[in-house]
Parts: C-alpha cells; structure tokens; sequence
C-alpha cells in the first residue's frame, strides 16, 4: 500500500485514460461528421427522397367531351360506374382476389388472359383494371367480402356510352390506349389503364378535342400508401363536346331502313350547308362493347367477316357508279361542247367499237335517244356515244370538278379516294396504254371507275346547285351558311341534266318513275344505277343474261341511286348502295325515296315548310323543338 | 468547479447528508435532466403530439430515476465498493432468471418482476463496471501483468456476455464485452494482450459466424449494404438515413417530421428516437443533444481523473465508457454506420431499465466526485 505504488497505478491509469477519450473523441468526431456530411451536405438529396416517400401524384382525367347531335341530342355520353382494380406491386395473392371478385361479379377467361397478360407487360405499380361496369350494389358487396385484401382497389369512373347504335360507324369508338398511342411527351394520363382515346370515327378525329388535358393531384400518404390528405390539385381541362351535323333522328330512320339490306350504306347530305345530316352503313357493330376492350375473339369475327362490319362502307367503300355516272359524262359533252342537248344517238341495243361489241342494258335498244331520254331511260349506248367522242381525260376532269375521285375532306378517318381513270393513271399503275374501248364502258361507270356513296352524294348536291358542295360531319360555331364556290359549270347544261333527272323519277318511262314520291312539294329527282360485279360473257349473251335473282349474291349487280329534293329547290342530296342489290330503280330507289321524305318530312315538322332546314348554321332546335 | 472538500480521515464524522446533497456536481444533474427533457419531447412527438403512452410514463421514470440517483450519490463510494459484487450477483441472477423463466417466445430480453418489465441486460452494464473496478481495486498494481489474474476478470465478463448472447443478443453482448475490456485496458493490462485476443475474436468470427441466428447475419449483411433489402431489414435504416438527411440544417420543425408522423419509419419511441429530433430540429438539434452528451461525459472524465482511489476511478470512467458506447452506438446505428443491435439512445429513449441503470451509475459518479479525496484500501476494510 505504498503511496508510490499509488502514484504508478495513477500513472498508468491517467495515460490509459487519455488513450480511451482519445479514442471517445474521435468517435465522436466521426458521429457528428457523419451527421454533418448527412443532414447539411447531402440534406437536398435526401430530402426529396422524403417527398417522394410521401408525396403521390394522380392524374386526373377530365371527363371527355360528349358528342351531340345538331339539335344537341347527345348521341356519346359519359357513364358512371365502378371498376376493380389491383396494383400488382401490392398483391399478396392474386388468386385469392381473383375468387373474392368472382364471387360478385362473372370474372371470364379472357379477363384472366388480359390480367395476367397486362401483369407481365406492364410495370408493377401500374394498376391493373380488373373488371369495369360494376354497380354500385356489386361494390358493397365486394367491400364487404374483401375489405383485406392487399392490392384490390375500387374505382368510381365515367366509360363512354352510345345511347344510339344507329350511329356506331359515324361516331366510332373509344378504347383503352396502345403501345402504338403513345408517343413521348403525351399527356401523362395516357398511361392510365382507365383511360380511353378515339379510335374510329368522330371520336378518333376530334379525339384531341373531346378528350380535353390531364390535371393533377398532390397526395401525402403514409408508409402502407394510404392516402393522408390532399396537398394540392390542379384540375384538368374537360374535354369539349363537339356538335355533329348528324339528325339523330334521321340518322335512326336511315340506318334501320338499311338494316334490312345484307350490305349497304347511305349518306344524306344539305345541300346549303354542306352537313352530312345522316350516314349509315349495314352491318354495323355495338359500340359500346370497344369501349372496355372487347375480346380478340369478338375482334377477330369483327374483322374477317366478309360483309365488313367495321367498315363505315359510305366513306371507305367504293363501288362503280354504274349509271349514276351519267350525268358527268354528259355534263362533259356538254361543257366540252362536242354534244348538244339535242343530240341523238340511234341505239340499237348495242354499240361497237371495231370487233368489240358494248351492249345496251335494254336488249332490243331505244332507237333514236337524246340526251333527256338517256339519262331518263339510262340508255347504255348513248352515252358509249358521248364516252367515245369525248375521251376519257374530259370525263376525269368533270369527275373531280364534281367531287368523284378525291377524297372529299370529310372529318372522319378512312375516306377513301375513289379511282377516276385517265391514259396516264393506267400507264403508271398499270403499266399498259389506254384503249378506247376502256372509255367507252367508262361512260357508264363501270370498268376502272370507283367512287364512294358519300362522293356520290356529293355529286348529286352539286349537280343540284352547280355549287362546290363540301360535305362536313361538324358544324364550326357560328360560322353561318358556308359560301360554296361555282363549279364554273354552265347553267343551261346543269339545267338539262337536272331536268333530266326529275325526268328518271317524274315522267313516266323515267327508271324509277314507279319511285317517285307523289307529294309535288317533296317531289325528288335521282337517278338509278346498276353496277355490274362480274362480266357477262358473249356466250350468255347469247343464251340469255342469267337474272340476278338467279345469281349467287355475291356475284349480283350493285344497286345505286342518287337523288336531290324537293326537285324544283334541293335541299338534300342522297346516295343509296345496296350491295349485290340487283337493280338500282328496285332496291336502292325505294329507299333513296324513304330517306328523302322523312328528311322533308322532319324539316317541315321541326321549322315549317319555308323556314331554313333544321339548324342550318342557326341556333334553331333543340329537344323539345326537335320532338314537336 | 465544486468547493474543495476538507480533507476526510478514516474516523472523521462524515459531513451531514444535506450537506453532501448541496456539494454533489448539479450541473451534472441538470445535464442529465435536460437530455431527458429532449426524450420526453421526442418521445410526445413520436406519438403524435401527445403525452401518452410514452411522454407521461417517461417523465414518472426520470423522477424515480433521479430519486435513485440522489440516493446512490448520497451513499459513500466504500458503500458502493462494498456493494459491487453483491449488485454483480444480483444482475447476473437476473439474467439466469431471465433465461430460465423465457416464454419462449423469442427475443427475451425483459422480465416481468413485480409487475414492471425490467432488462437485467441494462442493469449488468452497469453492474460489471462495479465488480471488474472492484477486482482491480483489489489487485496490486505490480501484479497487473500476471496471467493468471486475468482469469477471474475474463469469468465475470464472460458469464453475463454468454447470458446476453443466449438470449439472442448478440449487440449487448458485444457491448459487455467492450465495457470489460475498456475497464481492463484503464488498469494497466498490457496492449498485446487486447492484441491477442482480437486476433482470437477474428479467427472464431467464421465459427460464430455458424452459430449466428438467420436475422443477426442478415442484420450484418443488411448493414454492409442496407440497399439490397430496403423492404426488409435494410428499410429501417435507409428510412433512418433519409429522415436525419431530410432534416437539413434546421428540421422541418416541431411535429412536422413527415418520415416520422406517416410511419415511415417505425419503432421510432425506442432505438430509433435520434431521427425525430434530427427531422424534426435538423442539424442543430442534433448538436444540442450531441454537445449535451458531450459535456456530461466530459465532466464524469474530470471527475474521474480526479478520484484518488482505484476503484472510484475504474467505476467512473466505466460508466462514464458505457454512457458513450451507448451514445456512439445508437447514433451511428441510425445514421447507417453500424449494424441495428438494440442499443437505447441513453435517457432519451423509451425504456425504464437503462434510464434507471444509468441514473443510478451517474449516481455513483456522484458518490464517487462527493467522495474524491478519499483513500480505500485493498480490501475495504476500515483502518
């Protein structure tokens, strides 16, 4: 116990204790260095990683714009319903959800082939929409029966709805979003599951519009995603709803008159203003079944079915005019100045040009016909005369002088442009010169001539006001009347060819006289046409031309009518294909005849017999108006 | 500075109670109240800005706790001398009982005494501190470099460390591990045989290694690279990271900490109570915690060096060690420099055995500065 001994313990401890607050310090030093290097050098980057912890966007979809029809008759609207959903990244069992939903509403095998398609295509915190259309009833039930179950979410949402399938082609429809959609710097709501652009129609073409802009909303959520509060919200814009020419009134008319027909599509036109106020195509499809995505099976049927029912046949179809090509030809003698009105051709059932022999569709000819009675009695030969003396070049340039052979500029996608042939189109396409004999059978609309109902339809407003008719499926606002320009075409010649149409459905011998509408005031003038599918050889010339009735369908005639009324003031234009039909003056006219007056008939009823057609550019119309 | 003691002599009347009361280091005291000030804070934020559970149930703890402090700075540091091993056996009946009275039930670390869960794990911190300080007091300092007198020393680290590790626990045991070492390298023994024996801990570390539970080695891996589980056991000390970092120089105020209020991140009322004052107060916050710590260890040191027995000397410093072993660990812990083993931020954390085991060894301190100048033999016995 010495006190040195003291002092040496004390010693060696006093030097071992510096060594361990040495070694304190420095930990120390380490602790708030880190702190430092933590919560000032790096505090940005770690304070956005907390914001992102906590902070969630959405993207809002703004409900999309209705379409209406011109009275303002909503012809797409905006459903509410209730969607399941599930964000894979949160799933714990898949198939237990798949059980518990199936439990409440039918979970198809194509639902499963789509959820586990999407599950592997898409990223995993994407939701995924398991089943839409649900009600509000199935979502009680489902809440109750999986309150717990980890990913499931159920959405309130709005889907598209067509309250009208007589629109379908003309409307198009909504659907979910491909791969092929998106391009970079696409509104974000693009990628949302529930989110619908147009697909065809209107809904394609005005898609922009109708769907309006995303908004967004800031959440705060906590660690298990449950969302805590809004932190912010910057709405989005609605889309727009966009007017129609259409008349769904007429349009319902036209497209159930055509539904009886295999095939067929009709177009209805105001002359004034250029709207197409009715167009339908037979057969048609349920819209509202693209709009949750439809089965590749359904789509596979849709799509190879030979009678096209995806196809809006009045602007993508196109068929030889036949002889509703007449009037252009012999409007383009006339304008070239190589016929008169009065000059006659002798038909004598037939017309040949060297050894090649062009029949009259009468077999014992019209002896001597003049221009009035060739376009009334659609003599075959005379206008062989006319083709022949003109050439084709003067056929093609009244042809797109009256809208045949170019895409009319409707606003729907798919028009097609039609074929009007000259020396130079068959040279470059196919690659051998023209033979007169090829002009001759153009002179009547068939061979290589090809053209729409719509472009028909167009045709025949122009024909009836001389007047560059444009045909336009949406109204601008408060545009007014459009001012079409002349088709520099001279009056006089209009005047017989228009006179030579009244002719075809008023006088008697006229082929579609028995068609004719009786009352004077909505009296029409048309023409008829009946376009060949198939050629008729020398041999069953001889024996006789087999009756379409006896042909398999596919292998009958095309029936066309074209047709203005009221005849002495056109207002509207038609055009009327009923594929395979047979003859023009039996299975097209009645219906062109139909169409005609019911939309003289709705004009009368909605603004009275002198007043503007409904709504021609004007704020008239409305529901009640429209139903009075 | 305290007013300097008359010199005391074996004999002498010791001074009055009150008198003693009046001379223990308060601003040590104060210290210790103010970072238990800062927990009871925290400790109303992590509940949302409320006093119960945590907030209320602490501030009762700390008064208990200070009680337990003034009553063991009030005793004479030879009582405590005297105490060191029975307080040792009493810890280590503790953790026997612990081990023996286990549900079972995994991760047992608490039992139930009189109705109070206790961890025997935080008493024995402080417990071995007494009874290695009391061995060395014992020991001649001529003899430190014998061998065989590192036997008894290495048992009573052993036995607690094998207790802890059974449990699982493998951070405290490593921690009694440190705190022995930490007294023995304080009385002399030599470098190289620390150096030996860290070369023993490395080669047995792939045979531990073996013996290690599945959640300690993913702990251990998870802590080399919290990355590559940052839904598992990584999640909390990356969500740790980002709430200490995302709380810049000034915090994002006073319950406004967004990792902390939207569950982020959890358990945050007991080990991982540091990234709330650091979200919540930023950087400078922390410091003011950090310096408080600083300044208490800082002041146990002095105290420390200025004992003239052994044993009061080994006792301070030794807790004096574990208080910043506890610090230390905790907050690199949270801040992703050391594994997650368990350890409590000290009296800041929810917890009432290492507040209690840890005010009443600042207790000893106490006792041991009010008792500087004195002189205690070998054996303690009186002269």
């Amino acid at each position: 116990m010495s006190a040195l001994k003291d002092i040496d313990q004390q010693r060696t401890f006093a030097r071992r204790a510096a060594m361990l607050v040495g070694g304190q310090i420095l930990l120390g030093g380490a602790l708030l260095w880190r702190m430092f290097d933590l919560q000032v050098r790096n505090a940005e980057k770690y304070a956005v990683l907390s914001e992102e912890n906590r902070i969630n966007t959405h993207i809002l979809i703004p409900p999309r714009g209705r379409i209406l029809d011109r009275f303002g008759v909503p012809i797409a609207i905006n459903q509410e319903d209730y969607r399941v959903l599930i964000v894979p990244e949160q799933v714990r069992n898949l198939a237990q959800i798949l059980s518990r939903v199936a439990s409440v509403v039918e979970i198809t095998d194509e639902d499963r082939a789509r959820i586990s398609r999407n599950r592997r295509r898409r990223r995993r915190f994407q939701p995924l929409v398991l089943k839409t259309g649900l009600t509000w009833e199935q979502v009680a039930k489902l809440e109750i029966n999986a309150p717990d179950l980890a990913g499931l979410r159920i959405e309130r949402g709005l889907s598209r709805n067509y309250p009208y399938d007589a629109v379908a082609h003309v409307l198009g429809y909504v659907g979910p979003v491909t791969d092929r959609d998106k391009r970079p710097g696409r509104d974000p709501m693009f990628d949302l599951p529930e989110f619908r652009i147009g697909k065809a129609g209107l809904e394609r073409t005005y898609d922009q519009l109708l769907r309006g802009s995303s908004g967004t909303k800031v959440v705060e959520i906590n660690a298990s995603g449950r969302v805590q509060r809004e932190l912010r919200r910057k709405p989005g814009t609605a889309g727009a709803d966009v007017t129609s020419t259409l008349d769904i009134g007429l349009q319902a008319y036209l497209a159930g008159r055509i539904a009886k027909e295999k095939a067929a599509a009709a177009v209805v036109v105001d002359i004034l203003t250029g709207d197409v106020l009715a167009m339908a195509s037979t057969p048609g499809y349920e819209p509202n079944a693209f709009v949750q995505g439809i089965s590749p099976k359904t789509w596979r049927s849709l799509r190879t079915n030979p009678l096209g029912p995806l196809t809006n046949k009045a602007i993508s179809g196109t068929y030889a005019p036949g002889s509703t090509f007449k009037m252009l030809v012999a409007l383009a003698g006339l304008d070239s100045g190589l016929i008169k009105p009065h000059t006659g051709f002798v038909c004598p059932g037939h017309f040949s040009l060297g050894s090649a022999r062009f029949h009259c569709w009468r077999r014992g000819g019209h002896g001597v016909v003049s221009l009035h009675n060739g376009i009334k009695q659609s003599c075959d030969v005379y206008f062989y005369n006319v083709a022949h003396r003109i050439g084709i070049q003067r056929i093609h340039d009244m042809a797109v002088r009256l809208g045949l052979g170019a895409r009319t500029g409707i606003d729907l996608p798919r028009e097609n442009t039609g074929l009007i042939p000259t020396a130079a189109w068959k040279k470059k396409y196919v690659r051998d010169r023209w033979y007169p004999g090829e002009t001759v059978v153009a002179g009547i609309g068939q061979g290589y001539v090809l053209t729409t109902p719509l472009q028909l339809a167009v045709m025949s407003a122009r024909l009836a006001t001389g007047k560059a008719v444009t045909p336009r499926m949406v109204r601008k606002e408060d545009a007014g009347l459009p001012d079409f320009s002349s088709m520099g075409i001279n009056p006089r010649h209009l005047a017989a060819v228009q006179k030579a149409m009244s002719g075809v459905t008023n006088e008697p011998g006229g082929t579609a006289f028995w068609t004719r509408i009786v009352e004077k005031q909505f009296a029409m003038a048309g023409k008829t046409g009946t376009s060949q599918v198939r050629r008729i050889t020398r041999a069953e010339r001889a024996r006789g031309v087999i009756r379409n009735k006896d042909l398999p369908w596919e292998r009958r005639d095309h029936a066309l009518f074209v047709a203005f009324a009221p005849v002495d003031n056109p207002r509207y234009a038609v055009s009327v294909i009923v594929e395979h039909g047979g003859s023009g003056s039996r299975a097209a006219a009645p219906v062109a005849k139909d169409i005609l007056l019911t939309a003289q008939k709705r004009r009368s009823a909605t603004v009275g017999p002198t007043g503007p057609a409904g709504g021609s550019g004007t704020k008239t119309g409305g529901k009640g108006e429209r139903r009075g | 500075m305290a007013r300097p003691l008359p010199l005391l002599r074996s004999g002498d009347t010791p001074p009055g109670l009150l008198d003693r009361l009046l001379r223990l280091r308060w601003t040590l005291i104060i210290a210790l109240t103010l970072v238990a000030a800062i927990g009871v804070v925290l400790l109303y934020s992590a509940a949302g800005g409320k006093m119960a559970p945590w907030a209320s149930t602490q501030i009762q703890r700390f008064a208990v706790a200070l009680v337990i402090l003034l009553i063991a700075a009030l005793a004479p540091i030879r009582f405590w001398l005297r105490a060191s091993v029975p307080v040792y056996l009493f810890a280590v009946a503790l953790l026997v009982a612990n081990a023996l009275l286990g549900t079972g039930a995994g991760a047992e670390r608490w039992i139930g005494v009189a109705g109070f869960k206790i961890q025997p794990s935080e008493i024995m911190k402080i417990a071995l501190v007494m009874v290695l300080a009391r061995y060395y007091h014992w020991q001649r300092h001529e003899d430190i470099g014998r061998l065989h007198l590192l036997i008894l020393p290495v048992i009573l680290i052993g036995i607690p460390a094998a207790l802890v590790l059974k449990q699982p626990d493998l951070g405290t045991a490593v921690i009694l591990c440190a705190i022995g070492a930490a007294i023995m390298f304080l009385s002399g023994v030599k470098l190289w045989k620390f150096g030996v024996v860290a070369a023993a801990v490395a080669g047995a570390i792939p045979v531990v290694w073996n013996l290690l539970h599945g959640y300690q080695r993913q702990r251990i891996l998870t802590f080399l690279d919290p990355e590559t589980d940052p839904l598992g056991t990584g999640y909390h000390v990356i969500q740790s990271v980002i709430a200490l970092g995302s709380g810049g120089l000034w915090g994002k105020g006073f319950l406004g900490g967004t990792q902390i209020h939207l569950n982020f991140l959890p358990e945050n009322h007991t080990d991982f109570i540091f990234p709330i004052l650091a979200e919540e107060f930023g950087f400078m916050g922390g410091l003011v915690l950090v310096l408080l710590y600083a300044f208490i260890i800082a002041v146990s040191l002095g105290i420390g060096a200025r004992c003239r027995t052994q044993y009061a000397r080994l006792t301070v410093y030794g807790i004096t060690t574990t208080f910043f072993l506890y610090v230390f660990i905790n907050m690199a812990m949270v801040m992703g420099m050391l594994p997650v083993v368990g350890v409590p931020l000290p009296l800041v954390s929810y917890g009432g055995t290492s507040m209690l085991s840890l005010m009443f060894g600042f207790g000893v301190i106490l006792s041991a500065h009010a008792d500087r100048n004195e002189w205690i033999s070998r054996f303690a016995d009186e002269e």
